[in-house]
């Protein structure tokens, strides 16, 4: 084992690239979103890299670089180090990490960064080697004050032992003794088999907090001296301001003041309250020159007008033109989807605090060094004098997740505009959150596709039109592609000898962003929607046409095909009495899933009723939270499958403006979901997203069982 | 100015008669449980008891309470919250959270007047929370395993 002194690795800091051995410095300054918090390390404590500190009182709080909003990463990487270190489960703490974007960087991404699902499979080794790291530690300190040979010396249930001598020891006792070992630099880890918790139901470390009230999001952060600011942003997308009237804003009670800043006029108050109020008394022109005045529909048209012309081609193989025009069928379909809104329960905030030259922020941030680096450039700050904690977030899916450093920017400006030393919470109210754009881009697919005489699909054409989500961002490499537009469409696991997927990117001053599954969203439907009509028009059932179309590689996808017809005893009868069965299968995030929905006509209307559902996701860190990341995530596509579309009227307003009519899915539309998962042994991969993309295909094809027709356009219902 | 009780302390607020109960707890009285999701009654998120009954919070205008009776998560007890409570954590109902407190005090309601719900009483119960994280699967299952314990 390759060791290096303490103080080397502290003198090595910044640059040091080891996935575990990271150094203190930087670590937690703030326990602001801790689940249960042991306060800062204190005299004693044992805290041998950036995510692992122990306490003399015998707690180990695990440091978690990546942002919690239901997705369960604090779950299943204190799962990961709590088995590598053989920890008890319940001195488990769990603690966010600060703003960081060397120490506490996404592995996939270099910056720290939440998405993508890749919490875990990004995680998986560094965490455990975390917690490897500290139980060397533990175990070599021992051994020292013992002076017995490490060999010796057993770990369980957080008690280090040794037979030999009878001599036993907590993690607690032994934390200062540890905190002067060598610090392993590659220590090894656990064989799988040696796993005690991970593969396990390990209860959620937040569940509590969260029926109790005591879970602390930004939205419940007080600052001595705070005021409470909300802004008049634009109604359409990408107008400014010209001017404004505050007369009768000011007026109101508890309204301090009321400033212009570049996103629109912000209104200080004593409470929420007023400050809503203030807002709901100004009177705002606005400059229109840069805005997108079209509408949905206008635009929906543009863009079905771009899908005449070839555009970026992204995937190719053989030729699929000359394919489908020897065909003896062909078959053709254009879906449109409208842009929709991630609506998180709690809407955007975030809370600023600036004295005497530093700053602290709190806020659900994915990319928490891009909202801390508008802070700080907008202020002139030293970077090193600003504090981003990054807080439980009300939902994100993606929306926190920001190319452009919206919410850091906005609540930095409400701080300029005011000048000087202050505290101040900026609130997005429903209405804020559903016009302030970052949608899932409006989307056209326009699908092409051949059968030869005997049924095979002998050409394959997809071309879809959209913004792009990179391009033009902070993200922005340069690259004239942007997969996030049309994954999904491309690497397909199904034998399509002649296939053309190309791109027609537009543009368009409304932000789009990435929502939960990203170009999955739209991909899953219409590929699987679509083959699932080839397959009919060639006379095959939809499980085994699609088991006979994949690649001899895709065993995966193979796997959890067989497995949910199984669970759904699927026979080929898709309509049974007044049930209809559809099915989809779509990898995500190098997840595989499939899911077999059983749907039937209320008025007009899909109701689901009950979805089967197999993934692969590689070894299952936590089989809980997995279970209920697919149900949330079909949850989540079932609705805005159903019912959603965020809408730019007339002049480019935003319809749906609350959720009177960005109708929410509710209990009584939520069906019976029953998953299984696939043992595995690879690597874990996502599962915040994988659950999403296939619903939606899934009750279109058993829709059409039924109806006949597949919606083109979404939602379902209108 | 009204004078009301809230989790059984009584409060005298000097804010609008107009102020939505909501924010007066969370800026006023630092009761931060109670969530807004919507402002127009149409999430449940800020669900909170008012003389027992669930009510909005951020559609009860502080003016119209003079003598009444708040309860919100913080002050929520007795068996059937203990058991909502216990059940909301053993089945890991909670994804992100926000709705929560919503849900859990709609539940107590519920199981307060029907100690053995069936699950259309859940959904006449609970449609009006919604949760953006779907973790309705888990809340039925939650509900019918507080009865269970109720029932001893
Ligand atoms: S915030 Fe009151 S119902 Fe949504
Ligand atoms: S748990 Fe996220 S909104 Fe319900």
């Amino acid at each position: 084992m390759t060791t290096q002194t303490r103080r080397q690795f502290l003198a090595s800091s910044a640059g040091l690239v080891i996935g575990v051995s990271l150094p203190l410095k930087g670590r937690a300054q703030s326990g602001a979103a801790a689940v249960m918090t042991t306060g800062d390390a204190g005299e004693g404590t044992f805290a041998p890299n950036a995510f692992v500190r122990v306490a003399p009182d015998d707690t180990v709080t695990f440091i978690c670089k990546h942002i919690e909003f239901g997705q369960g990463p604090y779950t299943g990487l204190a799962t990961l180090v709590a088995d590598e270190m053989d920890a008890r489960w319940d001195q488990m703490r769990v603690e966010s990490a600060p703003a960081n974007d060397e120490l506490y960087k996404n592995l996939f991404f270099g910056l720290q960064a939440t998405g993508g699902s890749t919490a875990m499979a990004n995680s998986w080794m560094q965490m455990r080697q975390a917690g490897a790291a500290a139980r060397a530690m533990l175990v070599a300190a021992a051994a020292e004050e013992w002076g017995v040979d490490a060999a010796g010396i057993t770990v369980a249930q957080g008690v280090v032992r040794h037979e030999g001598s009878g001599q036993s020891a907590t993690f607690g006792d032994l934390a200062e003794a540890a905190a002067r070992q060598d610090v392993p630099v590659e220590p090894a880890v656990k064989n799988p088999s040696e796993f005690t918790y991970i593969g396990t139901d390990m209860p959620k470390v937040d569940s509590r907090a969260k029926s109790n009230g005591t879970a602390t999001f930004t939205m419940d952060v007080y600052r001595d001296g705070m005021e409470y600011v909300v802004v008049r942003h634009p109604d359409v997308m990408g107008a400014t301001v010209a001017g404004f009237d505050a007369t009768e804003a000011e007026k109101v009670r508890g309204v301090t003041a009321v400033r212009q800043i570049p996103q629109g006029v912000a209104v200080y108050a004593t409470s929420t309250a007023a400050a809503i109020k203030g807002r709901n008394a100004l009177s705002v022109e606005w400059d229109m020159s840069a805005a997108e005045t079209r509408s949905s529909a206008e635009i929906t048209a543009a863009f079905r007008e771009a899908a005449q012309s070839q555009g970026l081609i992204v995937e190719e193989a053989g030729d699929s033109a000359a394919a489908i025009e020897g065909a003896a069928t062909v078959h053709e379909a254009e879906f449109t989807f409208p842009y929709l809104a991630h609506a998180t329960l709690e809407p955007m905030d975030a809370v600023l605090e600036v004295r005497e030259g530093t700053a602290e922020i709190w806020m659900g941030a994915q990319f928490p060094g891009f909202d801390k680096g508008a802070v700080v450039q907008t202020l002139g700050l030293d970077p090193e004098k600003v504090t981003m904690n990054v807080m439980f977030a009300g939902g994100s899916f993606g929306r926190r997740a920001q190319t452009v450093p919206q919410i850091g920017s906005e609540i930095a400006e409400i701080a300029k505009a005011a000048g000087g030393d202050g505290a101040w919470k900026l609130i997005w109210t429903r209405e804020d959150d559903m016009t302030g754009g970052f949608y899932r881009p409006l989307t056209v697919h326009k699908l092409r596709g051949g059968l030869d005489a005997d049924g095979n699909i002998v050409g394959w054409e997809d071309r879809i039109v959209n913004q792009s989500i990179i391009n033009g961002t902070m993200l922005d490499q340069g690259n004239p592609e942007d997969p996030t537009a049309y994954e999904g469409s491309t690497k397909m696991p199904y034998n399509l000898p002649n296939l053309t997927v190309d791109w027609v990117r537009m543009e368009s001053p409304v932000p789009v962003l990435w929502w939960r599954s990203v170009g999955h969203t739209h991909t899953a439907y219409a590929t699987e929607v679509f083959l699932d009509e080839l397959l009919e028009k060639a006379g095959k059932d939809a499980v085994q046409g699609r088991l006979d179309l994949l690649k001899e590689d895709a065993g995966r996808d193979r796997a959890v095909l067989e497995r949910v017809a199984e669970m759904a005893g699927w026979d080929g009868n898709r309509v049974k009495g007044d049930r209809a069965y559809g099915v989809a299968l779509h990898e995500s995030f190098s997840t595989y899933c499939a899911m077999i929905a059983e749907v039937s006509d209320d008025g007009g209307t899909p109701r689901v009723h009950k979805v089967w559902v197999a993934v692969d996701c590689g070894i299952a860190v936590n089989p809980n939270v997995i279970r209920a990341q697919i149900e949330g995530g079909l949850g989540y596509g079932l609705g805005s499958a159903l019912y959603n579309a965020l809408t730019l009227g007339e002049g480019g307003v935003v319809q749906e403006r609350n959720f009177d009519t960005y109708r929410m899915l509710r209990i009584t539309e939520m069906p019976e979901v029953e998953v299984e998962i696939i043992a595995s042994d690879a690597d874990p991969t996502g599962i915040g997203e994988p659950g999403t993309p296939p619903i939606a295909p899934a009750v279109a094809n058993a829709w059409r069982a039924l109806k006949g027709e597949a919606p083109r356009n979404l939602p379902m219902v209108s | 100015m009204a004078t009301f009780t809230v989790n059984g302390k009584s409060v005298t607020l000097d804010v609008d008669d107009d102020t939505p109960l909501l924010w007066a707890l969370r800026d006023e009285l630092r009761l931060t449980g109670t969530k807004f999701g919507c402002g127009i009654a149409q999430c449940g998120a800020c669900t909170v008891m008012l003389d027992g009954a669930p009510v909005r919070s951020c559609q009860t205008q502080v003016g119209t309470l003079d003598g009444a009776e708040i309860t919100t998560i913080e002050g929520l007890d007795g068996p059937e919250a203990e058991a909502v409570q216990n059940a909301w954590t053993k089945i890991d109902v909670p994804q992100c959270g926000w709705c929560q407190s919503g849900q859990v005090m709609a539940a107590t309601a519920l199981l307060k007047d029907t100690p053995k719900p069936s699950d259309a009483d859940i959904d006449n119960a609970m449609w009006g929370n919604v949760c953006r994280c779907a973790t309705y699967v888990r809340i039925r299952a939650a509900i019918h395993d507080a009865a269970d314990t109720l029932e001893g």
